[in-house]
């Protein structure tokens, strides 16, 4: 098995737990990190891109979309985490109640 | 690409609401709101000058910085982006002004929600940028931004209900764009491009190919609210402000659909088959049935405009299965092309206008009232007559009667049904039409039957109520330049194609 296509793997095997994740847990904290699971299986997928075609060199162009894939995700999270926190303090929930 | 006429107003109507929301972060809640009312007033003239820029010279474009793609950015406005643009402004401009009138005479008690406006802006920014981008990364990008200002505004009141909305909108939100963020990934590496002419140039059918249609589909999906994915729109929808709500309606869901339509269109021809038309029709026929029955069990009247929006958007989605060619069958001799298109077209135009405007109308009721059920609304015809003349005519233009822009829009959709042979959508719009007359006339009814009570109304702002009735009235006066509305969108080069389908299976009706 080549290195490309473990990363390939282990990146869809990241992405599903993700997105399973979301829907299948209530919990806030662990939905969100659910999210993060997804993305880090993209972001995988993009820097193992990098190296594809058997160049010489690494191509940039995925590195230069990670970082900015990198950079919204963070900012989702923390929003994500920032409405969390505030539902928290107003009424000590910290899970979806109803069957979504 | 690059041989086509340049103009600064693509990169302006990105650059221009980015500059003002940024610049009215830095002033008291006051002056924010004059500097915010300001810029929309700004980027909705220029979009409006952008729009007849396009109808003259043609398709324009704006390469940022002068860096040329691969490397830089190239904004492309075309009719079909001219014309998307262009419904965000008229429609932004009427919802900006209620805005403003709207926190004003809750100032007192609220202190006016002064971020709505620099979080108004970036939306606005990020629509147009939507609607201009021409690689699939800046589409990524534009779609973030959109999504984080609609959870951000949806969230504004900070009461309970809109935050555990607002979360949920946003978990949705991530988990799409990360679907089609991997999608994107899978297409950089099997072609090594982003650009969506070159993409649909060099695609070839595989197994990749199909996965990140599969991936982009389903996380557009999720991030228009198509249907089984439209949980978290009539929750954040209807808790939001009431001009974000008639934002978030309006507009901001249309962006995931016009990049759906684009990528299938432009992206995807190679791996597109007949099932895939199918199966996404299909969607959206389940969307208009179970939205309108679920609008029409609603008992507020904010859940119930924000259910319909999931009908409504299932419209949409039905024009997918008509565009799709059987083998054999060019776009030039399928004639049903051309009012399936309109029918889109239509269908978000029309949309916007009536479904912002009952909201905003819906939003008046909760001022006057202070709460939205509907049983309450008895006798609101003799209490705010605009406000009840606004519901019926944005609620006519949903329903789909003549001479409405939404009749227009399923006239056409039912002419490219029949005309393709493909029979079987026909009964859902109809029978979508008639469970939308179902909530409308039920509003109606209790609207126009005689008061339990007297003087449960407060007395609203009259120009407020006028607002929401020129965005009604907007619904219909968009029939009369069809004519020529049609003629300019079929400049652009996705506007009447069709997507020949590579594969056999099933009928196609129209064989």
């Amino acid at each position: 098995m080549e290195t490309y296509q473990i990363y390939t793997l282990t990146s869809a095997v990241l992405f599903v737990i993700g997105i399973g994740g979301i829907f299948a847990s209530k919990h806030f904290i662990k939905k969100i990190i659910a999210t993060m699971i997804m993305g880090g299986g993209v972001f995988l997928t993009f820097v193992s891109l990098a190296e594809r075609d058997a160049l010489a060199f690494a191509d940039p162009v995925p590195h230069a979309l990670v970082i900015t894939g990198i950079v919204v995700a963070v900012a989702s999270a923390a929003f994500a985490l920032a409405l969390a926190r505030r539902i928290y303090q107003l009424t000590g929930e910290e899970s979806f109640t109803d069957d979504k | 690409m690059t041989d086509l006429p340049t103009s600064p107003f693509p990169a302006l109507l990105v650059g221009l609401p980015i500059l003002l929301a940024t610049l009215s972060l830095f002033f008291s809640a006051r002056v924010k709101a004059l500097v915010g009312l300001t810029g929309c007033l700004l980027t909705a003239g220029l979009a409006l000058i952008a729009f007849f820029e396009v109808t003259q010279r043609g398709t324009v474009i704006h390469i940022l910085g002068g860096w040329e793609p691969p490397l830089g950015i190239l904004l492309r406005m075309d009719s079909l982006a001219a014309v998307f643009i262009a419904m965000t402004a008229v429609v932004g401009f009427f919802i900006s002004l209620y805005a403003w009138r709207y926190f004003r005479a809750q100032a007192a008690t609220t202190g006016g929600f002064p971020l709505f406006w620099p979080l108004w802006l970036f939306l606005w920014a990020g629509l147009n940028g939507l609607f201009l981008s021409n690689d699939l990364f800046n589409l990524f990008v534009t779609i973030e931004v959109i999504g984080i200002c609609a959870v951000a505004l949806a969230v504004l009141s900070g009461k309970t209900g809109a935050l555990f909305a607002g979360l949920r909108y946003l978990l949705a939100a991530i988990a799409g764009s990360m679907a089609y963020l991997f999608g994107v990934a899978l297409l950089y590496g099997s072609t090594g491009t982003l650009d969506l002419g070159l993409l649909g140039q060099v695609l070839e059918p595989g197994t990749t190919t199909t996965f990140s249609l599969l991936v982009i589909t389903l996380g557009l999906m999720i991030k228009m609210a198509g249907f089984p994915f439209h949980f978290w729109l009539p929750p954040a929808h209807s808790s939001a402000l009431a001009p974000v709500s008639a934002l978030l309606s309006a507009l901001v869901v249309k962006g995931a659909f016009y990049i759906l339509l684009r990528l299938w269109m432009e992206v995807f021809g190679v791996s597109i088959t007949y099932a895939a038309g199918q199966l996404i029709g299909l969607a959206g026929a389940v969307a208009v049935i179970w939205g309108s029955w679920q609008a029409f069990m609603q008992t507020s009247l904010k859940l119930i405009v924000a259910h319909s929006s999931v009908a409504q958007l299932g419209y949409l989605l039905m024009i997918f299965p008509l565009l799709i060619l059987a083998p054999g069958v060019t776009a030039d001799s399928a004639e049903w092309l051309s009012p399936t298109w309109t029918a889109g077209v239509y269908q978000v135009i029309a949309h916007a206008f009536a479904k912002a405007s009952f909201f905003l109308s819906a939003g008046l009721i909760i001022m006057a009232l202070g709460h939205d059920r509907i049983e309450s609304l008895r006798d609101l015809v003799g209490n705010m007559r605009i406000t009840a003349m606004a519901i019926s005519i944005a609620g006519v233009s949903l329903i789909g009667l003549p001479p409405s822009g939404g009749f227009m829009a399923k006239w056409m959709l039912l002419k490219g049904i029949f005309m393709s042979g493909q029979w079987w959508w026909a009964p859902v719009v109809l029978a979508g039409s008639l469970l939308t007359a179902g909530y409308v006339f039920m509003l109606l009814r209790l609207a126009f039957a005689p008061a339990r009570e007297i003087g449960t109304f407060r007395p609203v702002p009259k120009s407020l109520e006028v607002l929401a009735l020129l965005l009604a009235l907007g619904s219909f006066l968009i029939v009369l330049p069809a004519d020529y509305l049609i003629q300019f969108l079929e400049s652009s080069e996705v506007f009447g194609s069709g997507i020949e389908s590579i594969l056999k299976g099933g009928a196609y009706g129209n064989d």
